[in-house]
């Protein structure tokens, strides 16, 4: 188990413990995190499930295929520090990685 | 008003099989979808990816799977009405009406929703003033290019649709193409040929910035965009243009009166009916305990939901299980001798 951290907009955190393979965005629907949608379930198809990633963690996190970039295009306000949490897959190296989720998906 | 036995919300690879599976039993259906073409998330979201979980099809594209779920229907002559939105439904005595948002009204026993996440609509721009503008000066496709002439326009987004209408409607007005950073990821050539516009000052190129506010008095004046490096400028605009892709919205169906569980409606697995009968929901709008949100799960459900549509819609006739290999009836339909 990992530890994610998830903000909503407001700043209210929710710490849970997600399963190593999982992805950011699964941990989040199966914990009923409000904020994420994914309304594709994770095929990278909507950006639904778009997150800003906190500076810090950013850069250790692998980085986002071309295909990810293109899809956020498609977000809701997003910024340089944007990610599709479809796409990050849960490591024990993200253990304490804040995700902080937008005003709204869409 | 149109009279038929089954409406079917949403032409995706569900609503479209429902079609096949509600024509063999010899009953009529309409389908409607707010999309200008069906296939619905097959066409929308990955015309070209591949799908490799339809039975006995190892292989094959969103594009192709519609294209021949589109054939296997075309014995029924069925009527797709496209871009067409359904806002209301309300029952009369045995039936039920759909009213869409350009006033076309149908009439049926049953209803299937097919309806994948929602409504594909266009993604809107975050700024909240731009609402009221919508449909006046800020649009998020063109209709009709004669309202797109000498004007300053000001285009965002950065794929093919962003790419293409700033390429067309540079002809005859001042374009501006804004995007959030520096690379496009639309067609090369298009792309190509928006730098040469650019280098001969017919289309400007802003990135990596976003809007920031819009300038107005009665009428849209200009807006000012924001660099990320926090720079500020200020850009004449006639009309703005966003092409942001699309977005599913689950709409008025969470109006209907339907049980639901979050975006999804509940329904009984034995023929995907739901709380209200006649309304039956199949693919990934519904859910029920082990729901698998799969093309095959979706047809599976149209099956079983369509003798249900049968018995109400030949409230006198009895419903006789055949299979298509040894019924004539069927075959028939089928257009088969």
């Amino acid at each position: 188990m990992v530890k994610i951290i998830y903000k909503n907009n407001q700043g209210n955190s929710k710490t849970l413990e997600v399963e190593k393979g999982l992805s950011v965005m699964e941990g989040a629907i199966q914990n009923d995190i409000p904020g994420i949608d994914a309304d594709c379930g994770g095929a990278m198809a909507c950006a639904t499930c778009h997150v800003y990633v906190e500076e810090n963690w950013f850069n250790k996190i692998p980085k986002a295929e071309d295909a990810e970039v293109d899809m956020i295009d498609m977000a809701y306000e997003p910024k340089k520090n944007s990610r599709l949490s479809c796409q990050i897959i849960v490591t024990d190296e993200l253990d304490g990685l804040v995700v902080t989720t937008p005003e709204k998906q869409s | 008003m149109k009279k038929t036995d089954v409406i079917i919300i949403g032409a995706g690879p569900v609503g479209l099989f429902a079609v096949h599976q509600l024509g063999i039993k010899g009953l009529k259906a309409v389908v409607i979808d707010n999309l200008d073409k069906a296939g619905g998330q097959c066409i929308e979201l990955y015309p070209d990816k591949p799908i490799y979980d339809i039975p006995a099809v190892p292989e094959c594209t969103g594009e192709e799977l519609t294209k021949r779920l589109l054939e296997q229907i075309k014995p029924f002559q069925t009527g797709l009405y496209l871009n067409e939105r359904v806002e209301e439904v309300h029952p009369e005595k045995e039936n039920w009406i759909v009213k869409t948002n350009n006033k076309e009204e149908f009439m049926a026993p049953n209803i299937i929703i097919a309806g994948g996440v929602g409504s594909f609509e266009p993604r809107k721009i975050s700024l909240k003033e731009c609402e009221k503008f919508e449909g006046k000066s800020v649009f998020y496709a063109v209709k009709n290019k004669d309202n797109f002439k000498n004007k300053n326009i000001s285009i965002f987004g950065g794929g093919d649709s962003a790419l293409d209408w700033a390429l067309e409607l540079s002809k005859f007005s001042k374009i501006t193409l804004i995007h959030r950073r520096e690379e496009f990821r639309g067609a090369e050539h298009t792309l190509s040929e928006i730098r040469k516009l650019e280098q001969e000052g017919k289309v400007s190129i802003k990135t990596p910035c976003q809007i920031n506010s819009l300038e107005s008095e009665k009428e849209l004046k200009s807006i000012t965009i924001k660099y990320d490096d926090g720079k500020t400028e200020k850009i004449p605009t006639d009309i703005i243009l966003g092409f942001f892709g699309l977005i599913m919205k689950l709409g008025p169906i969470a109006e209907w009166g339907l049980n639901m569980d979050k975006k999804t409606i509940e329904v009984n697995p034995k023929n995907f009916e739901t709380n209200k009968k006649g309304i039956f929901a199949a693919g990934d709008i519904c859910t029920y305990p082990g729901k698998l949100r799969l093309i095959l799960s979706g047809f599976h459900e149209v099956a079983l939901a369509s003798v249900e549509c049968f018995k109400r819609a030949r409230p006198n006739e009895k419903y006789r299980f055949e299979f298509t290999t040894s019924s004539k009836t069927i075959q028939d339909r089928l257009g088969k001798k």
